[in-house]
Formats: structure tokens, sequence, C-alpha cells
């Protein structure tokens, strides 16, 4: 039964909460405000709207890349922090990173997690998100937001995002689908090929895995 | 034995076969993880079900969900879960938490009967969820830790705390090895086994895209979804080491970390 459980909540995670793709919409307007005032706010705007527009958009469904990359640029980069993201995987190297060498990092780690949602994105449309009680100090600035993405059939799904505030508003640093959280499932795997090769090993790395999966096509 | 035996046959040998031939490649520092010190034997065994899992189980599955409407598969899915409740009563009961367990009978009182030998979850229709027990996180609330990270022969990831609690599920719990009709319970044993691997099919997929090194990313994952399961879904946080902030400019304050000083993350 774990196995099974484990091997969902990967395909899940890699669904980045089913939550973070969100289509043209005119609630767009409304996940912004909502970015600005709440993060629990946010997370349901985003999660909503997302799911409405895979829903609405059979090229969406069907993985098309470039339309995610699209759809990632314009709606989820305002909401989410990647770099962040990247940097607490990659862990204690990053401080010996060079800016170039950090953008690069981003960029790769980014375009690994849209690749692999594309796989994933088709499923995501049977499900709908409960928001699960949220409790926060009105002066905290790190949160976690608690969801569940219900199936039509079958058992919910524990889907949790950690927030940060920033002077833009409300950014999702990580995702955790059944307790798995993205960040902390890459930390080990960053650190053996940053062993290995050291950070331009962890970039060539990412990179490969990157064309491989775009000449597999999705 | 049957159909089941003769299967089990092919396995054993082919495992045999596979761990012949095993030549999983082990990274340098293999090892050095402190939640993972067999690294080595588990990347071999890791590699050796993973050929058997190719060679038998999968296509077994992709056979049963090719021929089987889904409606069907869910339905057969539910029913093994079903016969599961008596062993998320009696773990809730171990951890304390006997309303849960009250819960559980009721599922599968309201299931059984209601829910066509449990064909039909209506219970969480009707607002009671599914729980999910086992022996290992009973043992993980009561203060075990998990030790070094296992792969079992066939069975796949598990940890030194699990593979006892799995021995005591499998041994005590498990309502299909009380069935006395042996080629019935071969027969449900057998196909509980197909049902569990078809679900996996859909995520399959995905993981092979997500990860960089499978067996380390699996491994991961198994150890942090079992900690999530260990606190029903609520762990307290690690620290997250070496988060420098940089991005956050003095504007905010120091921000609190009241989290209980677990190990951290990178073991």
């Amino acid at each position: 039964m774990s196995y099974k459980t484990l091997v969902t909540s990967l395909a899940l995670m890699a669904l980045l909460g089913a939550g973070l793709v969100h289509g043209p919409s005119a609630s767009a307007q409304g996940t912004a405000n909502a970015a600005l005032s709440a993060p629990d706010a946010l997370v349901k705007s985003l999660s909503e709207d997302v799911l409405d527009s895979i829903r609405k958009d059979p090229t969406l469904q069907a993985g098309d890349i470039a339309r995610l990359n699209a759809l990632v640029d314009e709606r989820i980069l305002p909401y989410v922090n990647f770099e962040k993201m990247t940097r607490l995987a990659v862990g204690r190297s990053w401080r010996d990173a060079s800016p170039e060498q950090r953008q690069a990092l981003t960029k790769e780690f980014r375009a690994l997690l849209v690749r692999t949602y594309a796989g994933a994105v088709s499923t995501a449309k049977d499900y709908q998100v409960r928001m699960q009680p949220f409790r926060a100090e009105p002066n905290e600035t790190d949160v976690t937001v608690r969801t569940q993405a219900v199936p039509a059939r079958g058992e919910p799904i524990q889907l949790d995002y950690r927030l940060e505030k920033t002077g833009a508003g409300w950014k999702i640093y990580d995702v955790n689908v059944l307790g798995v959280w993205l960040v902390e499932n890459y930390r080990n795997t960053f650190a053996s090929e940053i062993s290995r090769g050291g950070i331009d090993g962890l970039i060539k790395s990412l990179g490969e895995r990157n064309k491989a999966l775009e000449s597999r096509k999705t | 034995m049957g159909v089941l035996g003769r299967l089990l046959q092919k396995v054993a040998l082919l495992a045999l076969a596979g761990g012949l031939a095993a030549c999983a490649s082990i990274p340098p520092g293999a090892g050095t993880n402190p939640a993972d010190p067999w690294e080595v034997y588990n990347r071999h065994m890791f590699d050796v079900n993973d050929r058997v899992d190719r060679a038998v189980f999968k296509p077994v599955a992709q056979a049963y969900e090719a021929v089987l409407p889904q409606d069907v598969r869910v339905c057969v899915n539910n029913m093994f879960l079903n016969l599961l409740e008596p062993v998320n009563a009696i773990n809730n009961l171990l951890q304390g938490k006997p309303s849960e367990a009250m819960s559980d009978l009721c599922r599968l009182a309201v299931n059984s009967t209601v829910g066509l030998f449990g064909c039909f979850d209506v219970a969480a229709k009707a607002g009671a969820p599914r729980s999910n027990e086992d022996f290992g996180q009973t043992l993980g609330r009561w203060g075990l830790q998990p030790g070094p990270y296992f792969v079992l022969p066939l069975l796949g990831p598990s940890s030194v705390r699990d593979t006892f609690g799995r021995l005591f599920d499998f041994l005590g719990t498990d309502p299909l090895w009380y069935i006395q009709d042996i080629p019935v319970r071969n027969t449900l044993v057998g196909v509980r086994l197909v049902d569990t691997r078809a679900s996996l099919l859909p995520a399959e997929k995905v993981l092979e895209a997500a990860a960089l090194d499978r067996y380390q990313f699996i491994r991961d994952a198994y150890l942090q979804l079992r900690r999530n399961l260990v606190y029903d879904g609520n762990p307290p946080r690690l620290l997250d080491p070496d988060d420098e902030d940089e991005d956050e400019r003095p504007a905010a304050a120091p921000r609190p970390r009241d989290d209980p000083p677990m190990t951290p993350a990178t073991r």
C-alpha cells in the first residue's frame, strides 16, 4: 500500500501541486489581488484558475510544452519563487555558485519541473481543490497552506504549499504532495551531483535530462 | 499451488538470474548518507526488483488494465482496501486514537453492506474518510526511528522499522492470510498484487521524467512519505539547512522559527 501512495505522490508532486499553472482568465486580476492579501486566498485562487484552464484547454491536457511554458511565464512566475526553490534544493553549495551558475541552475531546474508537469497535466483535470483550515499570525512571513486534491473517485490527496511574504506579495517556494516536499526530495540528488562534478556538473546533468526528455517527446 | 505457485517460481528464478547478473551502477560516495548506510546493497536490490518488474509484474498489470474497464478496477481496489479496515482500526487503537478506530470499523460495516462488499466507498461520501495505517506507522508513533533505508526483495522501498512493521502486518493483521481455502487465498493475494501494480502505472511515466537518479528520488520520497504518515499528515517542520534567505532584504524581520530541533533534512 505504501509503495502505491509513494508513486502516486511522486506523480502528483510532478503536477507541482496541480495548482500552479493557471490559464488566461478574468480571475487573473483576482489572483493578483490575493497575492497581496492572504496566502491561503492566493493558493485557492491559483488552484481554481489552473484547474479551470486545464479543463478548458485540450492542448494543455495533451501536455504541449510550448503552451505550458507560456502559461508558466505569464501566469505562474509572478507567484512562484523558482530561485528560492532552486537555492534550497542546491543547499550549501549555492554560496559558491557564481551569478551565472545560479541563473543556469534555476533555468534548468525550472525546465525540468515544467517538463515533468507536462507529463502529468492530463490527469489534473479530474481533481477539485479543497482548502484545509488555515491559521497564521498576522505578522507571519513564512507560512504553510494546506489543501487537498479531491478526485472524482478515490482518496483525496494531501497538497500543501510553503509561501513567503516578499515585497511583491506572497510567493510559493515549495510544494508537498502526500507529505513529500519537492525541494527536500531533490536535495540529496543535487548534493551528490555536486560532489561528483561540481556545480557545473549539476547544471550539465539537469541540461542532459531536459534534452533527453525533449527528444523523447511527451 | 496452481497458477500463483508457478508464477512465484518464475519470479524467484528471475530474481536469482537478476541477482547474478546485477550490475547496478554504484556511484562514488554510496553509503555516506546516514539514512542509507546500506546503499550499495540497496542499489543492487533496486536494480533486481526493476528487472523482475519489467519482466513479470508490469506486463501482467498492463494486461489487467487493458482488459478490465476502469469502474471494475476501482471496485476491485476498493474491495481490497475494505478488507484492510480492521488493520487500520487495530493500528489506530494501538496509536491511542480510539475514535479513528471506531470510524474504521463503521466504514467496514457500512461499505461491506451498503457498499456491496466494499465495491463502493459510500462511507467516504458520508464523511468518514479512509485511514491509512500499518504497524510500521504505529512503531513510529511509539517513537521508533526508521533506521537504515532498506530495499526489500520484490517488495521494494522500506526501512528497518517498516520491515518489522510489514512482518507484523503480514503475519498478524492481514485478513487475506486468515482465509482457510488455500487456492482462494492465493488467487486473492495474486489479484491484489496485480491490482496494486496496475494502480502504479499512470504515475510511472511521470516519475521517469522527474528523477535525475531514480534510486535516490524514490528513496527520499519514501522516507518523507513515511514520516508524514507517522504524523498523520502533519509532521513537525524540518529546518531548511543553509537557507540564507538572500532575497529577503532587511525589510523583513528575522523570521520566527519555533520548529522543534529535528534532524536536519539532509541527513
